[in-house]
């Protein structure tokens, strides 16, 4: 932290330990939101280094390291990236950017946001310390099946505590969301600026509202879960969840599902949110739809309790017809979203800058990932793909080039509020373009290798026609990939110092609170605030809108159809 | 908005009791979305019960001659009886909180104590009824979900009891009066959704 803390004008005179205490004890949202992001960047930095692990295992038939060691280098690459990059990164963003948005002071409980942030670093740090045990890291998956993940002799998971070190984890992680989750709520609900309706709010804030709610209400099932788990590899002696002993592994499976696709909702509706503020800005226009756009976001995030069975079509044990039924539903306020954010460009005034580039390259791979989703919504379709390399595609469709693509939009938006320099725009095409195409090499090929057949989680494949040609190419895309987030690492730390400076509060021309104070803001965030009377307000003021507003708070004319 | 509006509000009875006519702070949404979280949390834990309850073929402890909770049922009044006790404790938690709403911080101590006393002498019933149950938690499923249940729900007593007696020592150094109480309001309402969890567990584990 202390060379990001050093760019901070601080005022402090007692030098570099002071700035780094302040860092260490700061409750400051602004603060606390730039320490989660860094965190999960050195996080995802690691995740992705051991993607390359696994890529490299496959890029020839026959198997480099053992399958034991591969087990834990996949698990682990997706307990990472799910659990300690996406999600708190788009929890780092969220804690910069909602009390901004919103016209507040902090958060609501800035200690508790506090809390949130420390404990996370701890359960990071517990997952990954399992590395440095007998036995290693988690090596069941990161969906932690048993009898893969209980300590019955013989099994996938080796003894040794990688496993409990995991769950623990885990527990930690869920219990610093859930406070988080607490947090925004009652953030949003309550500290809102006089003016700011819940119609009024901007996009990302409403994403972050409905993120919130699926955090508070689905993690605790995970915790428990987790819990039963734990007491059935340390003393329960597997009846909860091995079937050895009387156990019921699909009881693990619906309870770790009830919380697991709410949780994939958890990590694409924030940057979701992100792609809607960044399109209207660098479109020129207001985002279409956007009372169409709230309510199929509330609509996911409702639909998202009742589909958690579509991930066990295969068991037996699952009313195929509601859930298939219950899965294809959430096409629907899927594909509003779609034609939000097509209908939002079209015919505006594109400026195809860096975050711009994100943000469309993040509609134009969500949709694939979308569609590959509905495919699996469709029971007999799922029976054949199941299990396959198609469905490591599309859920990496979906976050890899969903999620972090709006992850990166955020990072460039964003960037010259936090820290009062722009990302340099150069280097940032190229960590565009090396990761669009990157990412295509990788996880296309992976389509088409589940299509034929190839299953997923294994070190070695047989040596079909074709198969190792496509596993090359998605190993070259992988590293093609890492380049790019190579670059993007330089990129932060060249800017942070050395980028082009930003003077203004507002350098793109947006409408939304965030960019109504200085960049940096200062520590109270705002001097003042502009009379908030659509959801634009700073657009409103720059072109004198705010004269339509009249005392009993009534809306302007609506400047969004 | 909800600040501005708040006070021409028509009174809500409901709002009233619980929270006072005051609006409601931050901290009090606080704790009614995290009391959300722990409803989740609980329903979690009960749907593992009640899938292996539905799946076992015998729904007691496995081993012969051992303690059997609807035996003891039978035998004893005492499980019952702190049930009662613990249920009616929310009587005098509340009796706290309308006290301090008035500023009444006398009343308030005398009703967090009684709480204590109640709360502890549960915690200490559930210790006896651990040292009566003469299984072990890998005996079975009966005797997994018992102690999972019973330890986590007195977990959350254990924790409620700390909250109240933090706020007890508290009022010591004069704090909370008939305007700043939102913590003794929170802590009612949790030790409200401590009791009702345990009408749940008992009814669960001892009546069905």
């Amino acid at each position: 932290m202390a060379t990001l803390a050093g760019t901070v004008p601080t005022g402090y005179a007692g030098g570099r330990a002071q700035v780094l205490l302040d860092w260490l004890t700061t409750v400051d949202h602004k603060k606390i939101g730039i320490m989660y992001v860094v965190a999960a960047g050195v996080f995802g930095l690691v995740g992705g280094a051991l993607s390359l692990v696994v890529r490299t295992e496959l890029i020839e038939t026959g198997a480099i390291m053992g399958a034991d060691t591969y087990n834990q280098m996949f698990t682990m690459h997706a307990s990472i990236m799910l659990f300690l990059f996406i999600m708190p990164v788009a929890t780092g963003f969220a804690n910069y950017v909602v009390p901004l948005q919103i016209g507040a002071l902090d958060m609501a409980f800035p200690r508790i946001n506090a809390l949130s942030l420390w404990i996370f670093l701890f359960g990071g740090i517990l997952m990954l310390s399992a590395f440095a045990f007998d036995g290693g890291a988690a090596a069941a998956g990161w969906t932690a099946y048993p009898p893969i993940s209980s300590n019955t002799a013989g099994n996938i998971q080796p003894a040794g505590v990688g496993m409990d070190l995991w769950l623990v984890g885990v527990i930690a992680l869920g219990v610093a969301s859930t406070a988080g989750g607490l947090n925004f709520l009652v953030t949003i609900f309550k500290m809102r600026a006089p003016g700011m309706t819940m119609f009024r709010m901007p996009m990302f804030t409403w994403t972050v509202l409905v993120t919130a709610f699926l955090v508070v209400l689905a993690t605790p099932v995970l915790a428990s879960a987790l819990i039963l788990l734990f007491a059935d590899r340390n003393g329960a002696g597997g009846v909860f969840f091995d079937p050895a002993t009387g156990g019921q592994s699909i009881l693990w499976q619906n309870l770790f599902w009830f919380y697991s696709h709410p949780a994939v909702y958890i990590m694409i509706l924030p940057p979701m949110g992100i792609v809607s503020e960044v399109l209207p800005v660098f479109s020129r226009k207001p985002l279409f739809g956007y009372r169409a756009f709230v309510m199929a976001t509330v609509g996911i995030g409702l639909l998202s309790f009742i589909v958690w069975a579509h991930h066990m079509f295969t068991t037996g044990g699952v009313f195929l017809p509601f859930f298939m039924a219950s899965t294809f539903l959430i096409g629907i306020p899927t594909g509003v979203k779609m034609f939000n954010w097509m209908a939002t460009m079209h015919k505006g005034s594109l400026h195809f800058n860096t975050a711009m580039l994100f943000a469309v390259g993040f509609v134009m791979l969500f949709l694939i990932g979308g569609i590959t989703g509905v495919f699996h919504a469709a029971v007999p379709v799922d029976f054949a793909l199941h299990d396959t390399y198609f469905v490591v595609g599309h859920l990496h469709y979906v976050l890899a080039t969903g999620a972090a693509f709006g992850i990166f939009a955020a990072s460039y938006f964003w960037f010259p509020k936090m820290f009062g320099r722009f990302l340099n725009e150069g280097l940032g095409k190229i960590h565009f373009w090396s990761m669009f195409i990157g990412t295509n090499m990788i996880f296309w090929p992976q389509l088409m290798l589940g299509l034929d057949g190839m299953p997923r989680r294994i070190n070695d494949y047989a040596d079909n026609p074709g198969w190792e040609l496509m596993n090359q190419i998605a190993t070259v895309g992988a590293f093609v990939a890492m380049v790019g987030a190579v670059i993007f690492l330089f990129n932060v730390v060249h800017s942070i110092y050395w980028g082009e400076k930003c003077e203004e509060d507002n350098p793109w021309d947006a409408g939304t609170l965030e960019w109504a104070t200085t960049s940096p803001p200062p520590v109270y965030n705002f001097d003042r605030l502009p009379r908030v009377r659509s959801e634009r307000p700073v657009f409103d003021e720059r072109h004198g809108l705010g004269a339509y507003a009249s005392s009993e708070g009534e809306s302007p004319p609506q400047t969004s159809s | 908005m909800a600040s501005r509006t708040a006070a021409r509000q028509p009174v809500n009875p409901l709002k009233s009791f619980f929270v006072g006519n005051e609006p409601m702070t931050n901290g009090l949404w606080g704790m009614v979305f995290f009391i959300f979280s722990e409803i989740m949390f609980f329903s979690g834990l009960i749907a593992a019960y009640l899938a292996l309850r539905e799946d076992a073929l015998e729904w007691a402890p496995l081993i012969e001659g051992v303690y059997d909770h609807h035996a003891i049922l039978e035998a004893e009044f005492r499980p019952v009886f702190f049930t009662i006790l613990l249920v009616a404790s929310s009587i005098p938690m509340q009796l706290a909180a309308f006290a301090i709403r008035k500023g009444n911080r006398g009343g308030m101590k005398l009703g967090m104590l009684v709480v204590m006393v109640i709360g502890t002498a549960f915690l200490l019933n559930q210790a006896v009824e651990w040292m009566h149950a003469d299984f072990a938690i890998g005996d079975g499923p009966y005797s997994a979900t018992f102690y999972l249940l019973t330890g986590f729900h007195g977990a959350h007593v254990l924790g409620g009891l700390l909250f109240i007696a933090f706020l007890w020592m508290r009022s010591y150094l004069g704090h909370f009066d008939a305007h700043r109480n939102t913590a003794v309001e929170a802590a009612t309402m949790y030790w409200h959704f401590v009791g009702a969890v345990w009408i749940l567990v008992f009814s669960l584990l001892f009546l069905a």
